[in-house]
């Protein structure tokens, strides 16, 4: 058991990586990564939503969909969840944990657009994943955007003072250092 | 008649989602590793973009303006739900190629876009229009990129060899590599064009060279960095370092 979810914490998190290789939630990790603290702010804040998402979803698809007999809804039914749980978190840690709510809060609404929650949610489904394999998975592919995202903000922070031709200036070169990344990412492969 | 066939050229060209807008990058870059994987998600989303467009603007005076936001995405969702359960009955090969792109077209920022920015607006029969529109100018786009990336990372188009055998296939084209590479070509033609536009005085503000660039002028309601600057503008949160340089972006 343990074996297992050590395998799906190395695959989900480096060999798959969620931004590099499976391109989800590519908005936040172009747009909020030109600073290192930003993007580990973002990255902090993924990898407790996406946490706590593949849960509450694991446990309402094993015990509501399933059971009912619905599962075809499961899109549905996943993405109001995620909005729900992500303005719950928001109003529960502005009440009761505010040194936690202003480190993690203004990144918590940009979270419920971002693919890569409702992408976990339904891949633990695609992969048949219990509840715990499914945090599991959900912990790991977030752990994986934010270790891309602060490579790419230590990378941009660097990039700043380089002389860069004007067309290649802002997006274009962040996409090129992004695919550089993904080149070095394909050598996990050969890890399982 | 006019106005349907402005809506049509509109979404085409005008205002093209990919190249021009820059909106939805999650599935363009994951899907396009063949010209007819490009195809397949750009008709399916414009399928789903049609649907939900008429479907919205028929209900825009009956959806209360606070709860709107939920309201369309459920509204998406069922249809991006009918489409997969279609899909997956009738043409099982795409659905396989597609996978798991095919339920994450409800989180595309296009869809909710042309929602809140169109079709909650205008009446019926444009909101269909605009929606075929803006389906076909990506579908349009994503059958280029792929069939780039084909080409090169494969040799082929659309299945069919079309450079001769001494040519070597450069198979990073077609992996997750590739497609940051194809899209910074692309981002960089943008500027470019942007640029040389600029100079001769055009209004240009319309290209979005990368999401969230522009966000004042940015018609993705969907977009995470509209919230991100409302948030940010609020004086009360602004107690976290750096949080400024991201709204110059």
């Amino acid at each position: 058991m343990l074996k297992e979810l050590l395998i799906i914490m190395i695959s989900s998190s480096l060999v798959s990586n969620v931004v590099l290789s499976q391109f989800l939630g590519l908005c936040p990790f172009l747009g909020v990564s030109r600073k290192t603290n930003t993007a580990s702010g973002m990255g902090v804040a993924v990898i407790f939503v996406i946490t706590l998402a593949s849960a509450v979803a694991g446990v309402i698809y094993k015990y509501v969909l399933v059971p009912l007999d619905i599962t075809y809804l499961q899109t549905i039914v996943f993405i109001l969840v995620i909005a729900a749980l992500v303005q719950f978190v928001e109003m529960f840690l502005k009440k009761y944990i505010p040194s936690l709510y202003e480190s993690l809060g203004v990144y918590l609404p940009l979270i419920t657009t971002n693919c890569a929650v409702l992408g976990v949610a339904l891949t633990n489904v695609q992969k048949e994943y219990g509840i715990l394999e499914g945090v599991v998975n959900g912990f790991a592919t977030a752990v994986g955007f934010t270790i891309s995202i602060i490579i790419l903000a230590g990378i941009r922070e660097k990039m700043e003072y380089n002389d860069i031709p004007e067309s290649f200036k802002g997006m274009p070169i962040v996409l090129v250092t992004a695919g550089l990344m993904a080149i070095a990412f394909c050598g996990f492969s050969g890890l399982l | 008649m006019n106005s349907v066939k402005e809506r049509l050229l509109n979404g085409l060209i005008k205002e093209n989602p990919t190249f021009v807008l820059m909106l939805g990058m999650c599935p363009t870059l994951a899907v396009t590793t063949s010209a007819i994987n490009g195809l397949g998600m750009g008709l399916t989303t414009m399928v789903v973009l049609a649907l939900s467009n008429t479907f919205i603007s028929l209900l825009r005076n009956i959806i209360p303006g606070k709860v709107r936001i939920p309201a369309f995405i459920v509204v998406i969702a069922s249809f991006v739900t009918m489409v997969e359960l279609l899909l997956e009955g009738f043409i099982p090969t795409l659905y396989d190629a597609l996978g798991i792109y095919i339920p994450l077209i409800v989180v595309n920022c296009i869809i909710l876009g042309r929602a809140e920015s169109f079709a909650s607006k205008n009446p019926v029969l444009v909101s269909l229009f605009d929606g075929i529109g803006m389906g076909l100018g990506f579908s349009f786009a994503l059958t280029c990129i792929g069939a780039v990336r084909e080409l090169i990372g494969a040799g082929t188009l659309f299945g069919i060899s079309i450079l001769p055998d001494s040519y070597i296939p450069c198979t990073i084209f077609i992996m997750a590599p590739g497609a940051f590479f194809v899209l910074a070509a692309l981002t960089a033609i943008q500027n470019k064009v942007k640029i040389a536009g600029e100079k001769k005085g055009k209004d240009m503000s319309k290209i979005q060279s990368g999401c969230g660039n522009d966000c004042l002028n940015c018609s993705d309601t969907a977009c995470t960095k509209r919230f991100y600057d409302e948030k940010a503008q609020n004086p009360e949160s602004k107690k976290i370092n750096g949080e400024e340089d991201e709204t110059n972006a």
